[in-house]
């Protein structure tokens, strides 16, 4: 039986007397390219910061490799890309070395310095993703799609196990949207990282993907990506809220 | 002109002291800067005088001298550094109304403290403006083992401090101790500015943490090259203010900061030839 990296059981959570999340049960298995997908406001972005254990449930457990996020200390194997993480002060003084490097910096632990090794490892995270020659820039003078592989170069840098990736791919134009598909699909086949990935864009995500969570306060599907193009569109639209023009790409 | 530097010992122990905060100021201030948080330093420089005024009164009044005025201030920065991240807790969404809360306080004290003390004495006027002469042997030995604490603390968490200032979100979710370190930063602020205060004087004392980072920042790549030229900057205007205020007779508080804001019209200046000529170049 395969491990499982995720198991979220019976989640309930409510911002005040809002409920963003009921009765969630997923489970992610080592090895998944899972898509979530889901309304805005759906709560996907909630259930991602349960995972790192920033909010906690007010119902229900969640165990990351086995380990209740309470107790669970390895954070390095998780990578995050934010939604917001372009965010950032565009006028930092940071160029993208400095940047990836923090992607270390928990995993180094307190009181001990960079070596060449996690110098080496800062270099290939960024040629990983194609941005090499930026590498002495500032982080600012980027475009927003070079800024948004940057921090998944910071996200892969550490060597996680499992990558989070919150709406990754917006403001990235369609060229390079499917670049950084490939990468993805190139980090789950090859390194074998278990991949979380929140996407509005269910056709190219359905395409990469291996499996897909629809998420509007209660799962209302969880299955591979096979199923979930069996779904009828009606149900698909229903638990969207509106209708849906999904455009699908038969590789 | 600098032989008298060497001379007397009263101006080389100033010499030494405008050195070590030449250093240590700019360094705390690019976190400062880049954080935004540049009025912090205000906050905490006139916490810092309501500390020092604190100090001049007791003097004054009791003759207590085992609390000189610069360690009161000291200690009095320290508190104050505690209560603007208490406030910052309570008023989440507002987390700039702690400065401003914490630096009328500071104020209100300063006068109440030196009314009491009997009204403003050249005392007073040096911790304002910085003074050539003020620094004692003693207060120069507990600058110099503040800047020791400083450098190694800084030197020890610097990947840490440099996380959260990039990224406080990501530093948060990676594990990282934010809140401690984010203490940690507050305190070395609180820090700098008391050891700085002999010299640049309350009034100016955020100008040497913040002015040379305005200019670094205009022509550095990366972080580590904005501290260095911060530090560069923060070290030349530091030896042209004391010299020349010392020749002019003016505190150097006031010589600094017209050779820093020198050195930001200069950086400006150059920054925007060169990006003149860059064009140029590119539609060539
Ligand atoms: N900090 C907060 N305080 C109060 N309510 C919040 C907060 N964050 C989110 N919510 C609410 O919780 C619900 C779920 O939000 P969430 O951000 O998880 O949605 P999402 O699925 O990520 O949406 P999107 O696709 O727009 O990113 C929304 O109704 C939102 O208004
Ligand atoms: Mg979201």
């Amino acid at each position: 039986m395969t491990e499982t990296i995720v198991e979220l059981k019976n989640i309930r959570y409510a911002y005040e007397d809002k409920i963003a999340l009921k009765d969630v049960n997923l489970s992610i298995p080592r090895g998944a390219f899972l898509g979530l997908v889901g309304p805005n406001g759906g709560g996907k972005t909630t259930l991602i910061k349960l995972l790192l254990g920033v909010l906690t449930p007010q119902q229900g457990s969640i165990e990351l490799f086995g380990t209740s996020v309470g107790k669970f200390k390895n954070w390095s194997k998780i990578g995050f890309v934010s939604q917001k993480a372009n965010t950032f002060n565009r006028g930092f003084p940071a160029t993208v070395k400095e940047v990836v490097a923090t992607g270390l910096t928990a995993q180094i632990g307190y009181l001990k310095f960079f070596s060449k090794k996690h110098r080496d490892k800062v270099k290939e995270a960024i040629e990983l993703v194609g941005m090499s020659e930026y590498i002495n820039q500032n982080i600012g003078d980027l475009s927003g799609g070079q800024q948004q592989r940057i921090f998944i170069a910071r996200a892969l840098v550490s060597e996680p196990e499992f990558l989070i990736l919150d709406e990754p791919t917006v403001g990235i134009d369609t060229e390079n949207v499917q670049k950084f598909y490939e990468l993805l699909g190139k980090l789950n086949h090859e390194k074998k990282i278990t991949l979380l990935l929140v996407s509005h864009d269910i056709g190219t995500m359905t395409s990469h993907a291996n499996g897909v969570a629809c998420l509007n306060k209660e799962i209302h599907f969880h299955g591979d990506t096979e199923a979930f193009h069996n779904l009828s569109e009606q149900r698909i639209s229903s638990f969207y809220g509106h209708d849906l023009n999904i455009v699908t790409h038969n590789h | 002109m600098l032989s008298q530097f060497f001379e007397f010992e009263f101006l080389r122990t100033t010499l030494y002291t405008g050195l070590i905060i030449g250093l240590i100021a700019p360094l705390l201030g690019t976190f400062v800067v880049v954080r935004r948080l540049s009025l912090i330093a205000d906050g905490l420089s006139h916490v810092t005088l309501a500390g020092i005024a604190f100090g001049l009164f007791m003097d004054k009044k009791y003759g207590l001298a085992v609390l000189t005025p610069f360690t009161s201030g000291t200690i009095f920065s320290i508190f104050g550094a505690i209560l603007i991240e208490r406030l910052r807790t309570v008023y989440k969404a507002y987390q700039d109304l702690a400065i401003p809360i914490i630096l009328s306080g500071g104020v209100g004290l300063s006068v109440i403290f030196i009314a009491l003390a009997d009204g403003l004495n050249n005392d007073l006027y040096s911790y304002l403006f910085g003074s050539v002469s003020a620094v004692s042997k003693q207060d120069f030995n507990t600058i110099w083992v503040i800047a020791l604490i400083v450098l190694s603390l800084v030197a020890l968490f610097y990947k840490e401090l440099f996380m959260l200032s990039f990224d406080e979100e990501h530093a948060k979710v990676s594990g990282i101790h934010s809140k401690s370190i984010h203490l940690l930063f507050i305190l070395l602020t609180a820090l700098v500015i008391s050891a700085s205060i002999r010299i640049v004087g309350v009034l100016l004392v955020s100008a040497l943490m913040t002015l040379p980072v305005a200019s670094s920042i205009r022509i550095a790549k990366g972080f580590k090259q904005t501290i260095i030229y911060s530090i560069l900057f923060g070290e030349a205007s530091v030896i042209l203010g004391i010299v020349s205020g010392y020749y002019l007779e003016i505190p150097p508080g006031g010589t600094i900061v017209m050779v820093l804001i020198s050195f930001l019209i200069i950086t400006t200046t150059v920054q925007k030839l060169w990006l003149k000529s860059q064009r140029k170049k590119a539609i060539v």
